[in-house]
């Protein structure tokens, strides 16, 4: 089962080699990982997808919080929350499939942010599923590249991680 | 207050005398220059060792024995590689040790400069915590947390990296040891629930036992563990890293466990219904085969790390917290155990199966495990033991009696080859008034046989007892077990006179080939001063009995020695 970890960390050099470190040395896959800023200065926040058993996760989580530099590690995917990635999709687009691509776009609430002569840049934003599903009906018109930011996600409703 | 400015070599020293610390080891070179230039003027005494490994492993025998952090100094790059081995050795026996390593100055970082190693991205995985000094204002917060997260929680090896030029800089500097982390909060305290679940379960228990490790001598928990188990009546196992904590000749011990444990603290493990572990990691040498372990007993978990609870073994009643306290709160509502049918089993195994002794020697040879045994019954009782690795650390954790923690020193998860003279170099150090005696093997001493100098140039006054068989015995012995005795590569062919080694830099050097020469080395090293070296030229070919073959259950062990 994908788990998806919330990593409070002290935004310090190497912060990100320990975290990635400490994966591989014991073993345990990322999925995927995306970092930024908080709302409090010097604190950054990991959100880590791990794919494993909750004997597995559960084991991540207590090496994660040994390393000095991570304050709070919370299991998202044990309460409910909201989950996002972003991916950009660089598709071909002769003008003749360009209406076509559009409507595909438009299904999935997606934004054409780049079009040239003969491709175009797609924005989408979503769960895991959607991504894929987009991807399925660009795949016809020819996909040139795909980058995608990593799952960020939040607990539902007022309740917040926080670093203590 | 007006802070005062300092020199960052001066802040260094400044806090380790704060610390407390009074012996440093290391080995000093260009880039660590400024700070020896500081030592030159201070009041720590250091000792200057022949080789980088060697000041670790030192360092952390005198933590294990005083349970202060060791502190070691080193230069950059090969300085620092070298402190490799004895830091993670550190790490996996949670040993607290402070570590500075000189770096190339700030603005050559990164540019492959004359001796730069990336220390700390090399020492990521086997420290507790590390840094690297960006600006000497950062300086005094590091020391106060490195001192702070090395000697609480689980111990462990913190270092620091300081670049040339950083200890030069000058800035405000005060001292606080107190120090507040976000992100490290050790827990102390067991959980008053899960106290309260554990003792109705040892209430319950019909046949328990106590299964501990170092987390109880790093903790100073020997004295309630004795008070424990005989309210308990609870019979005590202890593995490697614990032995010293309940004495090795006291009436509730069943020896040590797994591998090249005792038959009965195997079977009992076995058979139990209850097992209460206490500062202990479930490491492979005591399991064995994990689904086979304690297959019939209920799991009682204490350790301050949370981390190692169900990290091997699936754990009834987890309690995190310092385990002394954690025994304590245990003690307080515990009732006297009704266990004497089970010692009767417990008996009648031990009767069946005492202790592993050896085959007689033939004509004139010496076993190696006389000369422990010897070595335990000579020596005074005021005594600390450390050994290297291999068939006679093995041999030693059987025979020789341990009653005091912090007595018994020994590399246990890193199993390193060398570390036991430069820890018996440490030991003495830190327990003066103490008998030290190293155990060591052929192969293992002449991994550190350079620090003769240093233990010559200290006057350190131990007994390096070498138990010479002409092999890398234990390696040998899984030849002659499991590869049908093609001894590739473990005859150490050309070994030196030990002797005139020990005679060449100056040491004593006593040689014995029976059993009555033995006897009479010893009596003669013990009335000596100074360093001495005892070649003990043993039978080649002993094996280590009981013996639990890799991943087997544990109760399925070669009794081996005279009972075959």
């Amino acid at each position: 089962m994908k788990h998806v970890l919330a990593v409070l960390v002290e935004n310090k050099p190497g912060v990100l080699t320990r975290v990635a470190g400490l994966f591989s040395r014991r073993g345990f896959n990322i999925e995927n990982i995306a970092v930024g800023e908080t709302v409090t200065p010097g604190i950054s926040r990991m959100t880590i997808t791990v794919e494993g058993s909750d004997t597995i996760v559960e084991q991540v989580a207590k090496q994660l919080h040994k390393l000095v530099n991570v304050i709070r590690v919370s299991n998202l995917s044990s309460e409910p929350s909201v989950m996002r990635e972003l991916m950009l999709i660089k598709v071909n687009a002769e003008p003749g499939s360009r209406s076509d691509i559009q409507q595909i776009v438009e299904t999935f609430r997606g934004k054409v942010i780049d079009v040239s002569p003969d491709s175009m840049v797609i924005e989408v934003t979503g769960h895991d599923e959607k991504l894929e599903a987009i991807k399925l009906l660009l795949v016809d018109f020819g996909i040139r590249e795909i980058v995608r930011t990593g799952k960020v996600a939040l607990l539902r409703g007022p309740k917040v991680t926080r670093e203590s | 207050m007006k802070k005062k400015a300092a020199r960052g070599s001066a802040m260094i020293m400044s806090a380790l005398e704060k610390e407390g610390v009074e012996i440093i080891f290391g080995f000093p070179g260009g880039a660590v220059l400024p700070l020896y230039n500081q030592l030159y003027d201070a009041s720590i005494k250091h000792i200057l060792v022949r080789h980088e490994q060697a000041a670790v492993h030192a360092a952390d025998g005198y933590a294990r024995v005083t349970g202060k952090p060791g502190v070691v100094f080193a230069t950059s790059g090969p300085g620092a590689t070298n402190l490799v081995t004895g830091i993670a050795n550190a790490y996996m026996d949670s040993v607290p040790l402070v570590l500075i390593t000189g770096q190339v100055a700030s603005r050559a970082i990164g540019t492959d400069a004359f001796q730069e190693a990336d220390i700390t991205g090399i020492t990521l995985p086997i420290t507790k915590h590390n840094y690297l000094v960006k600006q000497v204002e950062d300086l005094p917060g590091i020391l106060s947390e490195a001192f702070y997260i090395a000697s609480t929680g689980r111990r462990g090896p913190v270092l620091i990296d300081v670049p040339k030029d950083v200890f030069d800089q000058e800035a405000p500097f005060h001292y606080d040891r107190n120090c507040d982390i976000a992100g490290y909060k050790p827990t102390y305290e067991g959980h008053a629930g899960q106290i309260s679940r554990a003792v109705k379960a040892i209430r319950d228990a019909r046949q328990p036992v106590f299964f501990g490790g170092g987390g109880l001598i790093r903790s100073g928990a020997s004295q309630v563990l004795g008070e424990f188990a005989e309210e308990a009546q609870i019979p005590v196992i202890l593995t490697l890293m614990g032995l010293g904590a309940y004495p090795g000749d006291g009436r509730l011990f069943l020896g040590m466990p797994g591998m090249h444990g005792s038959v009965t603290a195997n079977y009992a493990l076995s058979e139990a219904d209850l097992i209460i572990a206490a500062g202990v990691r479930f490491d492979d040498r005591v399991t064995g085969k994990l689904e086979s372990f304690a297959s019939s007993a209920r799991i009682i978990h204490i350790d301050i790390d949370p981390a190692e609870i169900g990290k091997n073994v699936q754990i009834d009643i987890p309690i995190v917290g310092d385990v002394k306290l954690v025994l304590e709160a245990l003690k307080k509502k515990l009732r006297p155990g009704h266990t004497s049918k089970w010692w009767k089993k417990i008996t009648a195994w031990q009767n069946r199966h005492p202790l592993p002794g050896w085959a007689n020697s033939p004509e004139g040879s010496l076993k190696p495990q006389f000369v422990i045994k010897e070595l335990s019954r000579l020596c005074e009782e005021e005594r600390i033991v450390a050994t290297d690795v291999g068939q006679h650390q093995m041999w030693a954790a059987q025979h020789f009696v341990v009653r005091e923690p912090n007595t018994f020193i020994t590399s246990g998860g890193l199993g390193t080859m060398g570390y036991g003279f430069p820890a018996a170099v440490g030991a003495k150090l830190a327990a003066p008034d103490k008998r030290v005696v190293c155990i060591s093997g052929d192969g293992g001493f002449q991994m550190n046989i350079q620090e003769l100098a240093t233990a010559v140039y200290n006057q350190i006054d131990i007994i390096i007892a070498v138990i010479n068989n002409g092999y890398l015995g234990m390696v040998r012995q899984w030849q002659d077990i499991f590869f049908d005795k093609r001894y590739a590569c473990t005859a150490l062919k050309c070994n030196p006179d030990f002797v005139r080694v020990a005679e060449a830099y100056g040491a004593k050097g006593l040689r014995a080939e029976t059993e009555k020469e033995a006897t009479g080395a010893i009596e003669k090293a013990l009335a000596e001063k100074g360093p001495v070296l005892i070649d003990f030229v043993v039978e080649p070919e002993e094996n280590v009995y009981p013996m639990v073959a890799p991943n087997q259950p544990i109760n399925e062990i070669i009794v081996g020695g005279d009972q075959k």
